[in-house]
């Protein structure tokens, strides 16, 4: 019951910016989206975050304040780095599969650096093996293994270890 | 003034989610193709829908367009990856040009120790 509580709390949230109960009928609204919120965390509450009292500390919601303009403004500067490869009338690329590796241990982390990592430039997630990332890199500066790790996975890990572990 | 706003936010929306078409069409392989689409759809479609968002105010309509934002973000990259993976198993090559490919010498070096 304990841990079906957020997932009961975040589908209700979502339930109600999405309806957004309008003057007339809110009632029914809330009724509805309070059953179906319900039904929702009964049958897939075991899914959501394992350690709920992770979403009570405020440190981590400081942190992600910070994390998400850093990561918009990379997402920015991936966009224009994509418009100038493709618009470039020589197409400068150099693609390939790197190997990098993280300190991250819970799921929810690796799978929200994973994403960063697809929405930055010119980096594409592959795969997960355990520790290790298989990124696809539209343009490889170098042969050095260690330099991707810290050029790919060093923008975010730091920021993403405070946040979710 | 909030209309001209938005207006230009959807313009540049629509004008990355241009640049992505284009690379989807230029770009020699599976691999490249994907990695323009994504960032330039989502981050373009993103836009558009920011735009409408300044556009409608905060109501019904604009809170879900900000709550679409949100799902396309989370699960853009989710597809990207869905769609790379699956094809590297298939057996779709890199493009001649590239560099190196990690992720198909640790699948054979798994093979060979099976």
């Amino acid at each position: 019951m304990k841990k079906r509580l957020p997932a009961f709390v975040i589908t209700f949230i979502i339930w109600l910016l999405l309806t957004w109960p309008g003057k007339e009928d809110w009632q029914e609204q809330v009724f509805a989206g309070l059953i179906c919120s319900a039904i929702v965390a009964a049958l897939l509450g075991h899914i959501y975050p394992q350690r709920a009292e992770k979403l009570l500390q405020p440190k981590r919601y400081l942190w992600a304040l910070v994390y998400i303009p850093y990561f918009i403004y990379w997402c920015v500067r991936a966009n224009l780095d994509v418009a100038y490869r493709v618009l470039h009338p020589e197409m400068p690329i150099r693609p390939g599969i790197v190997r990098v590796t993280t300190n991250l241990q819970t799921d929810m982390a690796k799978t929200f650096l994973a994403n960063s990592i697809t929405l930055t430039p010119g980096t594409l997630t592959v795969d997960i093996i355990g520790q290790d990332f298989f990124v696809h890199w539209i343009y490889i500066p170098t042969e050095d293994v260690e330099e991707h790790t810290r050029l790919i996975v060093g923008r975010f890990e730091r920021m993403l270890k405070e946040i979710f572990e | 003034m909030s209309d001209l706003v938005a207006t230009v936010i959807i313009f540049i929306g629509l004008l990355f989610d241009l640049f992505g078409c284009i690379g989807l069409v230029r770009l020699p392989d599976i691999y490249n193709r994907v990695q323009a689409s994504t960032k330039c759809v989502t981050l373009g479609t993103c836009m558009i829908l920011i735009g409408v968002l300044i556009h409608a105010g905060i109501g019904a309509l604009g809170i879900k367009a900000l709550v679409c934002a949100v799902f396309i973000l989370f699960t853009s990259p989710v597809a990207a990856h869905a769609v790379a993976r699956g094809a590297h198993f298939f057996g779709v090559r890199l493009w001649e040009g590239s560099v190196m490919d990690k992720f198909l010498e640790e699948r054979e070096s798994q093979k060979k120790d099976k």
